[in-house]
């Protein structure tokens, strides 16, 4: 029972971190802003799903894991480059 | 040459990451991770390493041992340093774009330097050119100099990295 | 007592990753966020990552993935974040204006 609140606890504070994230993305002035914090929010959750395969038992959350800490690196690197050629919004 | 290394690191890699305890060694699954393994050393084997008589040198692998601690000493540091920058309620940060010269040529060195760089206390790697110069970005510049400036972030890795890589 | 290693090694991570967020929102431009937020949320996962070893023993399989999870986000965290800051500067993005010296500025014209 006190396990299970500990952690309750480390859910509520990594969404917290989710939803700083996500205040950054919805309000950041230009548009490598948006990209950084999609990139930290992908690692974060990274963190998530190997909480989440302790408290379960089952081994799959953390094969998403690392599933999505490389599709995370790509899609940063795409976005990256292309930002080098200038511009999506404004 | 390159292309035996990669296929052993390759199928190392894969019986790592479908371990289950059950079905420890099971023919199905080696005879497919030497599939695998053996098509990842055909197409990527010309681009692994530069010099592969560097990966069968005793040496290399023990000052790697030595430069584990020190990275992650400097790792833990640099985070302490964040949360400080962080929650002071002034944040004392004095930012900007400075420029530093290393004497490391080979490119995997240079990847790792630039990693270790943006992994300690205040510094970010921004551009490298050519001829050995980093563009790295300081959250609390101390000097403009280029020598002192390389004194000051890159000193304490060269040396290893140098002994590691080179 | 490894439950409770555990346990201490994933709340430090939690703690690092919570900073790093709010360096995220706190800081002024995008290169002192890029800063705070790799630095610390890269090593807040690794530090939950190694808790998650801690407490399933070294030999099963939830552990050894984590351990690669871990070099995986070791090697590409940072190079994610040198490469958007030469993208953000190619982008045009100024640096604070507070800053120092932007020497990366001055030799690209």
């Amino acid at each position: 029972m006190n396990a299970a609140l500990i952690y309750q606890v480390f859910f509520g504070a990594l969404l917290a971190c989710c939803s700083l994230c996500i205040y950054r993305i919805s309000s950041g002035p230009t548009a490598p802003d948006r990209t950084v914090a999609i990139d930290i929010m992908g690692i974060v959750m990274v963190g998530f799903c190997a909480i989440l395969s302790i408290v379960t038992g089952k081994d799959f959350y953390i094969n998403i894991a690392i599933a999505w800490a490389l599709l995370s690196f790509i899609g940063t690197l795409a976005l990256a480059k292309f930002l080098e050629g200038r511009g999506f919004d404004e | 040459m390159r292309k035996m290394v990669l296929f052993i690191i390759s199928f190392i890699t894969w019986m790592l990451l479908t371990y289950q305890r059950e079905t420890c060694l099971e023919l199905q699954g080696v005879v497919v991770g030497l599939f695998a393994a053996l098509l990842t050393a055909l197409i990527f084997g010309e681009t692994f390493a530069e010099e592969p008589r560097k990966l069968f040198d005793i040496r290399r692998y023990f000052w790697f041992l030595v430069y584990l601690p020190v990275f992650f000493y400097w790792c833990l540091l640099a985070n302490f340093d964040v949360v400080y920058r962080v929650f002071h309620p002034s944040m004392p940060i004095n930012p900007g774009i400075v420029k530093v010269k290393t004497s490391i040529k080979s490119k995997s060195g240079l990847a790792a330097l630039c990693n270790s760089i943006t992994l300690t206390p205040g510094t970010l790697t921004v551009d490298l050119t050519d001829d050995g110069y980093i563009y790295i970005h300081w959250i609390n510049v101390e000097s403009q100099d280029i020598e002192e400036a390389s004194r000051i972030i890159i000193r304490k890795f060269e040396k290893i990295l140098t002994r590691i890589f080179e | 007592m490894s439950d409770t290693i555990g346990l201490i090694l994933i709340t430090i991570g939690i703690f690092f990753e919570l900073a790093g967020c709010i360096g995220l929102v706190r800081l002024p431009d995008i290169y002192n966020r890029l800063q705070a937020a790799t630095k610390c949320v890269t090593m807040g996962t690794c530090l939950i990552l190694a808790g998650c070893v801690v407490l399933k023993g070294i030999c099963s399989p939830i552990a050894l993935k984590a351990i690669i999870c871990a070099v995986f986000i070791l090697l590409t965290s940072p190079t994610a974040a040198h490469a958007l800051a030469r993208g953000a500067h190619l982008y045009g993005v100024k640096l604070w204006d507070k800053s120092v010296c932007d020497m990366y500025e001055k030799d690209k014209k």
